[in-house]
């Protein structure tokens, strides 16, 4: 006898439609600025979802909403047409909705029997079973095509495709319905990009929905059959994905050139600042040069991992280098330049791109997180002007508009534009000539963007020197004279202002890594644009 | 300008308004339940015991601020009593000079906890553990074992002088006030604050952190030879045993005092009132007739009590 399902969908000229696994109605997320907004889309039992878009166009925060991470701030879920609103990851988990996150979560020194079943290791009385164990753990692994690994090795010892399909493994023990993977192929080798791919397929032919976030766009069209493409935390694409080009899906990803301009007048352009020569160092930064002219704002772009910010840490000394020289002003002597404080008193700043971890000083105040780089300017002798600290604190409010009750205010209470300014307020006090931003508006909201791109535009006029690494290229393009294109570790291709494109600057950003089928685990493993 | 500095002395005063409280409660308690609490014989009890831990606690408060611990402390101590008595007794050295020899001593035992946990980057709890067994050892070697006696030459430094206080408390005392200037005024005590707080952004800020490091490392192990040179002077001899357990001690006072284990954030004036708590329960308890085991079920309560209450007042603060 066989029995329809009686599901909730209308049946359409004598077939059912299939009712969708799971849907969402005007999705959104608010922290201090809204990071998502009305994100409507269905997912059908089977599918694999592309989810795709910039860093910090809310893909992350989507797949946490739906794991049960983040609650909504709006709108609705459905799972099986009933409402669904899990409370946390483990509901969500009750229910089939499973997350591999970006970072392995595994314990390296237990056994992968173990990692797999970690939160319910089959025991007599609070003993192991460990006959058990092993013939579940076999069984598991053999799902993922994982056949020929002893299930007692130690994680650690294995590579980190394998892990990654351990941790997948893991998560299809119980009710597996919905499988979130992000950046799945962040950290794999070709070859174990293509075991995870034919772990995916089966996984379709058995039911399971997929949503697959990465910018990696040939990946996304071989794997997915629809695509979903999020721009500051708005759908701007749903559609199948057959009929789309790498070309159309960046478009999509990037949007148009913001229509606002900064005026980047007024600048005068003089001697170099900055000059590094072969400057490298062994696996990470292959020996590079350029050069930051004074009043000049130079932009290094390129992908996570192609050693931007390990360029920028090996100039400012935080990293040390194996090779090259940096010249700071017009000189033809080298800077020696060890550690930070070296190249501080050789006058370059560094703005890091984790400001909470690298940058501020978190429980203190803006009056001493903005003195930090130069307490000599509020002290005497050594001891420190209570009232000259609280002065140059409030100075750098005003100019900088950082909202804040007074320069007492602790820095952990404010957003993360005004922790920014900040950082910003740190270097300017100091006046040093050449500055390093590493993802300088990274996480903050369009207004406070401007804000900084404005102030960068006043640096150079002051003639300063400044170098900058985004992700952002709307944002570099707005506000650079030049952009060094950075891929596999080595500067690949430099355009100067009004010679670039988009397309130019990511098919760049993507050169490195083609045709290298070969990486050892570090490398980035990124498929061609 | 005047104004915010008064401000700035409010704000500071009712951050120890609590702990002055407890330190007065548990006076008021001790006060009712034995009537020799107050007496003299109490008061100089606590004025001999205090000046050791005082300077000790300062030196730790140091140390957790900049996220370090220094187990060392105790042995350190022993080990600068008993090379001064040798110093004094065998080579007939007078008492300032074995004094500054079992304070440089125990500065090196300091600086070397420093070196080698920055140096290389091992948590300090470890090398200040094998530390401590080395200057134990140390002390040992130096006495043979046996308590030295010295006789009235240090007896001095704890003989009271004005107001029934010897010079011990009046250099410990001095010792609170210079160390709370130097941590909240002075560019070296900002640097530590940072250090604690955010190591990695300290030293993107130019500022190199390890050099700093060290140097608390050193300094407590200088003020542990202080600990060390008031001790001798009280007892009018060197024990090599002296100082065992010392270390939790003083962790404790600086702890009730409300510095965090983490780094960051701490008070030398506050730990100067968390010695105060500490050795006024311990006398208090010995008042009343309280057994040796059962003083130290209740200090170890009053420990706990005392980082779960804080624990509290900082997650108030933070909401």
């Amino acid at each position: 006898m066989t029995v329809e399902p009686t599901a909730a969908a209308p049946a359409l000229a004598g077939q059912p439609a299939p009712a969708p696994l799971l849907s969402l109605t005007d999705i959104g997320k608010t922290y201090v600025e809204p990071v998502l907004r009305g994100v409507a889309l269905q997912l059908h039992a089977g599918q694999v979802l592309a989810l795709t878009g910039e860093n910090g166009a809310g893909k992350s925060t989507l797949s946490k909403i739906v794991c049960g991470l983040e609650p909504a701030t709006t709108g609705a879920m459905l799972l099986d047409g009933q409402p669904f609103q899990p409370a946390s990851r483990a509901a969500a988990e009750q229910l089939g909705i499973r997350m591999v996150m970006q970072e392995l979560n595994l314990l390296p020194t237990l056994s992968v029997a173990e990692n797999l079943y970690l939160n319910q290791l089959p025991n007599r009385y609070g003993w192991i079973d460990r006959a058990k164990l092993e013939r579940d753990a076999i069984a598991q692994m053999a799902k993922v095509g994982l056949n020929d690994i002893d299930p007692w090795t130690p994680v650690g010892q294995l590579g980190i495709g394998h892990q990654q399909m351990i941790e997948i493994a893991r998560n299809l023990i119980g009710e597996c319905r919905l499988l979130v993977l992000d950046e799945p192929t962040a950290m794999l080798t070709h070859r174990e990009v293509e075991l995870l791919f034919v772990q995916i397929e089966r996984l379709k032919a058995a039911g399971v929905a997929i949503i697959y976030i990465s910018h990696r766009l040939e990946e996304l069209k071989r794997v997915a059959d629809r695509i979903v493409v999020l721009r500051d935390g708005e759908m701007v694409c749903d559609d199948a994905i057959a009929g789309y080009s790498s070309a159309d899906l960046v478009r999509l990803m990037v949007g148009r050139a913001a229509d606002a301009e900064i005026d980047l007048s007024g600048r005068v352009i003089g001697a170099p600042l900055l000059r590094v020569h072969e400057l490298g160092r062994k696996g990470v930064v292959h020996p590079t040069s350029l050069e930051v002219k004074a009043g000049q704002i130079v932009g290094i772009a390129g992908l996570i991992g192609s050693g931007r910010t390990e360029l920028l840490r090996l100039i400012f000394g935080a990293d040390s280098a194996d090779s090259g020289q940096v010249f700071v002003g017009d000189t033809t002597v080298a800077a020696v330049i060890n550690t930070p404080k070296d190249a501080v008193e050789a006058g370059i700043a560094m703005i890091t791109e984790d400001r909470k971890g690298q940058g501020l000083l978190l429980q203190q105040s803006i009056a001493v997180n903005s003195t930090l780089a130069r307490l000599e300017g509020v002290s005497k002798g050594g001891w420190l002007d209570g009232n000259a600290e609280a002065a140059v604190g409030a100075d750098y409010i005003e100019r900088l508009g950082v909202r804040s009750r007074n320069s007492a205010q602790a820095v952990a209470e404010l957003s993360g534009g005004n922790q920014q300014k900040v950082v910003m307020a740190r270097w300017l006090y100091r006046d040093v000539p050449v500055m390093l931003f590493d993802e300088p508006t990274r996480g903050i909201d369009i207004g406070a963007k401007f804000d900084i791109y404005h102030l960068l535009a006043d640096l150079a006029r002051q003639g300063k020197g400044l170098l900058i690494v985004s992700s952002d290229l709307r944002e570099l393009m707005l506000i650079c004279d030049r952009i060094a294109v950075m891929s596999a570790g080595r500067i690949v291709e430099t355009f100067e202002r009004g010679a670039w494109s988009q397309d130019a600057i990511l098919s760049a950003a993507f050169s490195g890594y083609l045709g290298s089928n070969d990486h050892t685990h570090n490398d980035t493993a990124a498929s061609a644009a | 300008m005047k104004n915010t500095t008064f401000q700035r002395g409010m704000a500071s005063a009712k951050n120890y308004a609590g702990l002055i409280g407890a330190l007065i409660a548990m006076c008021v308690l001790f006060g009712f339940a034995s009537e020799n609490f107050f007496t003299l014989s109490t008061l100089s009890t606590l004025s001999n015991d205090i000046p050791t831990l005082v300077v000790m606690a300062v030196g730790m408060t140091f140390v957790l601020i900049i996220g370090g611990i220094d187990l060392s402390v105790g042995s350190v101590m022993a080990l600068a009593a008993s090379i001064l008595s040798l110093a004094t007794v065998h080579w007939g050295w007078p008492v300032w000079a074995s004094g500054l020899l079992g304070m440089a001593a125990a500065t090196i035992c300091g600086a070397t906890t420093g070196l080698i946990s920055v140096g290389w980057r091992i948590p300090s709890f470890i090398v200040s553990l094998g530390v401590l067994e080395i200057a134990r050892g140390l002390a040992y070697q130096v006495t043979d074992s046996r308590t030295e006696y010295i006789g009235s030459a240090v007896e001095f430094i704890s003989a009271p002088i004005v107001f029934g206080l010897s010079p011990a408390i009046l250099i410990a005392l001095a010792i609170v006030v210079a160390g709370q200037l130097v941590l909240t005024k002075s560019v070296l005590g900002r640097h530590w604050i940072g250090i604690g707080t955010n190591e990695e952004a300290v030293r993107l800020s130019g500022i190199a952190p390890r050099p700093r490091k060290v140097l608390v490392y050193a300094l407590m192990g200088l003020l542990s030879g202080v600990g060390a040179l008031f001790q001798v002077s009280r007892l009018e001899a060197a024990d090599p045993n002296g100082g065992v357990g010392m270390e939790l001690q003083v962790i404790a006072a600086v702890v009730i005092g409300g510095t965090s284990l983490m780094g960051g954030r701490g008070s030398v004036i506050s730990t100067f009132i968390g010695v105060l708590i500490i050795s006024v329960l311990e006398a208090g308890l010995a008042q009343v007739g309280v057994s040796e085991p059962m003083k130290r079920i209740v200090t170890g309560l009053v420990i706990v009590a005392a980082v779960v209450l804080d624990t509290y007042r900082r997650r108030g603060e933070r909401a």
